[in-house]
């Protein structure tokens, strides 16, 4: 077997180095009872090109955004990744390197981490970044508990416009406690925090200054929520609020299928000691050398156990280099340039949609995606038959509407091959 | 002597490299875009003029990133014997298969008649899961194995909430990871926590006790079985047939599930709910710290609490389920780390039952031979044969002055990763070697010799060099306690 | 070995008390800053909280390790040594003066009958390096 050194004269004399004769006198603290006496009921042992085949038949059975004019988003975007990003990522010592508990031999880990908390913290406009969650539902959650512990209230107000994965996330997370969720446009004097994301999951763009205001009236937490992290390069930081939090698979990381992505987690210096997850700081070695290590662990579950702020124990480190790196490439002025190239891209399908007789824009504001009402009232209906026709059209919502998306991914041809599909189903 | 001194601090092929922000001049990129025509935004908003991002190009941007790799250990350059993570080789032909576009290229909320590849492999994946723990039914969802623990007990007070029981108690097990007690707080569990005996195992007189004394207050008991002191809790069975007698659930945290796949089926032995890790035994990459993926295997009983969505399986169509009546309901956003689901797979299919079985065998071998080695030369707290971790602790070299820290950052000098420090907190200076399956016998000796060495070391007259390793690392010891009292966790200008 | 000031009073939790009426000032002994290692952060109560005996009312942390501290009497703080949050090693350098961490108000001067004289403490210290 490939992925065993030993041979079965290697094992032979190692358990008489030992001193036992049969690999079972080292199970011998099993009892015998519970030692299965035969294989499992599973196929046996296979070479790499048969498992190479069998996996590549299953991703065949599967039709792939690479080979279809492709619109959708709903918390997940397609866009191009430079291919440094997986260079970097695949290599050894960062793909194949353990959390960094050991400093001294873990920098490059440790490096990036502070280089991703510091891209963060830019972009969302906040004091500090952790070193990343599991992806922006879960961050969301975790921003509720935090809010939860600051005020010591339960309530947790929620805007309308939020995420269905991300409210059912934090419904879950919160049932444990029993702490109401509202809806509601703004926050309740009882309320630990007011959450509102931007662009909506609609697609609309929202302004944080009167939530601002109604938050420091009540007492509440302002979090600000977002599942593209590429409109914080056209659209104003969110600096008003007191915890940011969001996906941050749009930059680096990919579809996926829907994971592993990225969750971003961001807010106020004042806030740093109540964050989940890791954090990395900056420091010096015994030869005064400028050095990275993780901090503020008291707050964790390896130190704290069950008075931690959370029982989260990892991060999504690769996924964070990805973003550090693509992040990296695009720069001040790339990140600008590519956000409004994302909008007007989206301003152009827009347009051409509404030049479909009954198919009108919903939305008066929108980043880079927007809902459309369809003239017929089941949109899952349309986008299976545009399915059909080899184009993956959207996410249908209720009523007929269409949630659509347009990336630096999205051609010409890409617009009219769905214009055209979209008129022939709708016809 | 400073004519030695290099003027950019690097040595041979030990390179320093600065922050990106630190090397930014305006002007640079490492992406080409076309223009953009847009003049009226239709955002609602006023434009973003600023946001503090370094300007690089694409060869400084590589550069950065290889010199930044360089400072890093890794399991690909190196043994990296820590105990209870399981840091075992991990295939190239798993990040091959999980690049492919139909996996790779896959929006998770495309009609389900495109993905329906995805779905097999992820009733696949349910399917061996399900057979190596014995245990029906899986759920794939949970991000980590600690986002497992969590899913496990929030669908345990699920299922007691739907008897109209309300239990206030979770036995853990002193042993346990700290996510053990972390997780049960989360669901809002007062923790007691249950010692272990003189062997390394439950103590069951203990045990017994608790559950008398608390009985119907007690929702579960979570422990780790191979336990983390490297022995096998060989009372399971008692175990699991108390908590039952007081309609309490039994909770196995799988971390070293490495130690028995294969070998021993936990389902079959009374477990209700256990978690897998992925990155553990099934080699998915540790990449630094996650992604990760902690499936749940949980019993009949508990099945119709585990979260959505779940995929679903009739006559040859795959669908996902998104809503039933008993769920916790959603634990993340879509349907979990798909990308570590494929990569265990490849894995599993790799090495088939067969070889799956000599995996648990080699990892335990591995672990003896190195504690039969070694058991002369450190204090070894609990006697006898081990699983696929052996302990040792630093009693012996205390006195003199040298501890469990020491000899880690001696490794660290001399090659190796260390093992796990000062886990589990049941012994004092604890020193936790897992090697894993996938060390040859020559990479054994290796590390069998320097740890010899460095006991020699700990006991002679030059133990003081102990207290100044490691030296020739790309950084030395660390000021954990100026980074924790001034905390500096972002680039200032 | 340890410092102990014979004006103040002990707990088996290494608390120093002074007091003064019926306010005492609270702080970690000399032997507790040792053992601890490096103050990082230190968790102060909040003036006007009413603590009863055997309550968490501060947490101290290190690196690697966060200790509750307990407070050895009932009754209201009224004074936090707010200097700790920005200097926590005032601990580790002047456990009994600047390193103080509360001034609470007594509501029951009984409790302090179970309190050690510095005596009673080395010889209590004493049993623990045994």
């Amino acid at each position: 077997m490939r992925y065993l050194p030993h041979t079965n004269a290697d094992r032979k004399a190692m358990l008489e180095e030992i001193g036992v004769t049969h690999i079972d006198d080292l199970f011998a603290g099993v009892p015998s009872g519970h030692l299965l006496n035969k294989l499992v009921d599973l196929p046996n042992h296979q070479g790499e090109i048969e498992v190479e085949r069998a996996l590549s038949a299953l991703a065949s059975k599967n039709l792939s955004a690479a080979d279809a004019p492709f619109f959708i988003g709903a918390g997940c975007y397609r866009h191009h990744i430079p291919a440094t990003v997986d260079y970097i990522i695949q290599r050894s010592e960062f793909l194949t390197a353990y959390t960094p508990y050991q400093p001294e031999i873990a920098q490059g880990t440790l490096a990036y981490l502070f280089e991703f908390q510091s891209y963060v913290a830019e972009l969302t406009g906040m004091d500090v970044a952790n070193a990343s969650m599991y992806d922006g539902a879960t961050s969301l959650a975790e921003a509720a508990l935090m809010a939860q512990r600051i005020t010591k209230r339960q309530t947790i107000t929620i805007a309308p416009g939020l995420h269905p994965h991300y409210e059912q996330t934090l419904k879950t997370y919160l049932s444990t406690s029993g702490a109401d969720i509202i809806v509601a446009d703004k926050p309740s004097s009882d309320s630990a925090a007011f959450i509102i994301q931007s662009p909506d999951f609609f697609g609309t763009p929202h302004s944080l200054q009167d939530y601002r205001k109604a938050c420091d009236d009540t007492g509440a937490k302002l979090i600000h929520v977002f599942t593209e992290v590429l409109s914080l390069g056209l659209l104003p930081p969110p600096k008003e609020a007191d915890i940011v939090v969001g996906e941050g698979q749009s930059i680096g990381v990919g579809l996926g299928f829907g994971g592993p992505h990225l969750g971003l987690f961001a807010c106020k210096k004042e806030y740093t000691r109540q964050m989940p997850g890791r954090l990395c700081g900056q420091t010096t070695d015994a030869d005064g050398k400028i050095s990275y290590v993780l901090t503020l662990s008291t707050r964790e579950q390896h130190i704290r156990r069950e008075k931690a702020t959370s029982n989260i124990c990892t991060n999504v480190g690769l996924c964070a280099l990805a973003f550090t790196v693509h992040m990296s490439l695009l720069g001040e002025q790339g990140m600008k340039n590519l956000a409004l190239l994302n909008h007007q891209k989206a301003c152009d399908l827009a347009d051409k949609l509404e030049e479909i007789n009954d198919v009108k824009v919903i939305n008066t504001s929108f980043f880079n995606e927007f809902t459309v009402q369809l003239p017929i009232d089941d949109a899952e209906d349309v986008v299976n038959k545009l399915a059909e026709k080899g184009i993956l059209a959207g996410y249908p919502l209720h009523d007929g509407k269409l949630l659509i998306t347009a990336t630096e991914t999205t051609t010409e041809n890409d617009v009219t091959a769905l214009t055209t599909a979209l008129r022939e189903v709708l016809a | 002597m400073s004519d030695k001194i290099s003027p950019l601090g690097h040595k041979g092929l030990m390179l320093e490299e600065p922050l990106l922000f630190e090397q930014s001049q305006q002007g640079r990129s490492g992406v080409d875009l076309p223009e953009t025509t847009q003049t009226k935004l239709r955002t609602g908003q006023p434009q973003r003029t600023e946001i503090g991002l370094p300007e690089v190009s694409e060869p400084q941007v590589v550069r950065h990133f290889v010199r930044l790799s360089q400072m890093n250990y890794s399991i690909d350059g190196g043994m990296f014997p820590l105990g209870s993570c399981t840091m075992k080789h991990n295939p190239r032909l798993n990040e091959k298969v999980v690049r492919l576009d139909g996996f790779a290229q896959l929006h998770p909320l495309q009609p389900q008649s495109t993905i329906q590849g995805a779905l097999e492999t992820i009733h696949q994946l349910e399917n061996w899961l399900a057979e190596l723990c014995g245990m029906p039914a899986i759920t794939l969802n949970p991000a980590a194995g600690a986002h497992g623990e969590l899913t496990g007990m929030m669908s345990i007070r699920k299922a007691l909430q739907d008897k109209g029981e309300i239990r206030k108690i979770v036995l853990v097990s002193d042993n346990a990871h700290g996510t053990n007690p972390a997780t049960a707080s989360t669901c809002g569990y007062k923790i007691i926590s249950v010692p272990s005996g003189s062997d390394g195992l439950v103590d069951l007189t203990a045990f017994n006790e608790l559950v008398d004394k608390y009985g119907s207050e007690i929702a579960a008991f979570m422990f780790t079985n191979p336990n983390t002191c490297g022995r096998f809790e060989k009372d399971i069975k008692h175990i699991a047939d108390k908590l039952h007698s007081v309609g309490a659930y039994f909770y196995c945290d799988g971390a070293n599930f490495n130690a028995i796949v294969g070998k021993v089926k936990l389902g079959e032995l009374g477990v209700d709910v256990m978690q897998f890790n992925l990155h553990k035994t099934f080699s998915t990459p540790h990449g630094g710290g996650g992604p990760g993926c902690g499936p749940v295997a949980v019993s009949k009983e508990l099945e119709k609490y585990l979260p959505v969505p779940r995929v679903r399986h009739s006559n040859g169509v795959y669908s996902l389920e998104i809503e039933n009546a008993d769920t916790i309901g959603r634990i993340k956003a879509f349907h979990g780390h798909f990308g570590m689901m494929v990569r265990a797979l490849a894995y599993m299919m790799s090495h088939g039952a067969d070889g799956l079985r000599k995996v648990a065998e080699d990892a335990v071998l591995n672990a003896n031979y190195i504690l039969h080695h070694l058991k002369d030369d450190f204090h070894v707290p609990y006697k006898g044969i081990c699983m696929h971790e052996c302990l040792l602790t630093d009693k012996g070299l205390k006195e003199d002055g040298i501890t469990t820290l020491d000899i880690a950052k001696g490794l660290i000098e001399y090659g190796f990763h260390p093992m796990t420090v000062y886990f589990p907190l049941v012994v004092s200076g604890a020193m936790l070697i897992e090697p894993t399956e996938t060390e040859s016998r020559e990479s054994l000796d290796g590390f069998i010799k320097t740890m010899k060495h460095l006991a020699k070391q700990a006991k002679s007259k030059q133990k003081e060099h102990l207290k100044e390793m490691p030296l020739s690392t790309p950084r030395r010891r660390i000021d954990e306690v100026k980074a924790a009292r001034q905390p500096i966790l972002r680039y200032m200008k | 070995m340890a410092d102990t000031p014979a004006h103040l009073k002990y707990t088996p939790d290494h608390e120093w008390l002074e007091i003064d009426d019926s306010i005492a000032t609270i702080g970690v002994s000399d032997y507790a800053q040792e053992v601890l290692g490096d103050l990082v952060f230190v968790e102060l109560p909040e003036i006007g909280n009413k603590i009863s005996l055997g309550d968490d009312f501060a947490v101290v942390e290190s690196v690697k390790a966060a200790s509750e501290v307990y407070t050895p009497v009932s009754g209201e703080v009224i004074e936090i040594n707010a200097d700790l949050s920005d200097n926590p090693q005032l601990i580790n350098e002047k456990p009994y003066s600047d390193g103080w961490i509360a001034r609470i108000k007594l509501s029951d001067l009984s409790e302090l009958k179970e309190m050690m004289t510095a005596e009673e403490y080395e010889e209590y210290l004493n049993t623990l390096e045994a």
